[in-house]
């Protein structure tokens, strides 16, 4: 890249270049919130409910 | 010979190398990404023919690779806890799953804008297309089946004999461009050989694995979840380091 406007602009690739990357970043965002928030919610069952209960 | 392999099927001790070795995962694939992005997006340099169009190789090719590798993870997972009836290695299966549909949901989406340009559709029927996108809907009859049964023993095992049958798309999607005519493009990258300029390589490799350790890191965190959740019931849950504030930092 030669100067910002060119690495904004992607060369004119802009709209798929700039997407794509944003759409990985949404996916692995929320995976990565889900799989934290799974854990959470089954440590609070265990830490809460030892006996197994509490399922929503 | 597999004694190691049945330690591993202990769910305390998978559970203690899981919750330690997740933020050693967590902190080099955030360091990976950040240098693969840092020389993907800024000092590769642009392709004399796709332009900067070819930038988005940095997240297609990782997630594809893992797309596929992670579905083999699931059926060599299942056919351990078929084999040596070991229950976290449907348990890893289990885990893995969602995270390999997301991997394949993103390799569809950047393949999709990237063959607009190149291509100058978003879509065609190609073998390699067609077979990935079967391959997402492979990940979700798999969720499908492992929750389609009231007890967790019967989903395991539907579950497994699913992915080992369904892994033959695995070799399809790989070869798909050679067996059949494909607007997709041969692999540029393998073992011993490359046909990408170092300049444009090393960013990729930089970018494989940390979407490896990203990958990781997230199975990590699901796996816990899983062993918690098989074994909520079980006398080692209850110990104060998995159910104290030493278990807090969950991430």
């Amino acid at each position: 890249m030669r100067n910002w406007h060119e690495f904004i602009t992607m060369g004119g690739y802009a709209r798929y270049v700039w997407p794509a990357y944003g759409v990985v970043l949404i996916v692995l965002a929320a995976s990565a919130w889900s799989s934290c928030n799974g854990l959470r919610r089954i440590l609070f069952r265990v830490r809460n409910y030892p006996l197994g209960g509490g399922e929503q | 010979m597999f004694t190691w392999l049945h330690k591993l099927g202990s769910p305390p001790l998978l559970y203690r190398i899981a919750g330690r070795s997740t933020p050693w995962f967590k902190w080099t694939a955030f360091l990976l990404l950040a240098v693969g992005l840092v020389g993907g997006l800024i000092l590769a340099p642009p392709d004399y023919q796709q332009g900067d169009g070819f930038r988005i190789i940095y997240v297609h090719v990782p997630s594809a690779i893992l797309s596929l590798a992670i579905f083999v993870l699931m059926a060599v997972a299942g056919a351990v806890g078929l084999i040596w009836r070991l229950r976290m290695a449907h348990a890893v299966a289990v885990a893995a799953a969602p995270l390999g549909a997301a991997f394949t949901f993103i390799t569809l989406i950047t393949g999709s804008l990237w063959g607009k340009p190149m291509w100058g559709t978003y879509w065609a029927w190609g073998p390699r297309l067609t077979s990935e996108l079967v391959l997402l809907f492979l990940y979700f009859g798999y969720i499908a089946v492992i929750n389609a049964f009231p007890n967790q023993r019967s989903g395991d095992r539907a579950g497994a004999v699913f992915a080992i049958i369904a892994a033959v798309d695995i070799p399809i999607i790989h070869y798909s461009v050679y067996w059949w005519t494909s607007l997709h493009q041969g692999a540029s990258l393998s073992f011993t050989n490359s046909s990408i300029s170092s300049a444009m390589l090393w960013p990729l490799l930089v970018m494989i694995v940390a979407f490896m350790l990203y990958f990781f890191w997230l199975l990590s965190i699901r796996l816990r979840t899983e062993i918690l959740r098989r074994e909520q019931r079980a006398s080692w849950v209850r110990t104060p380091t998995i159910t104290g504030a030493k278990d807090a930092k969950l991430a």
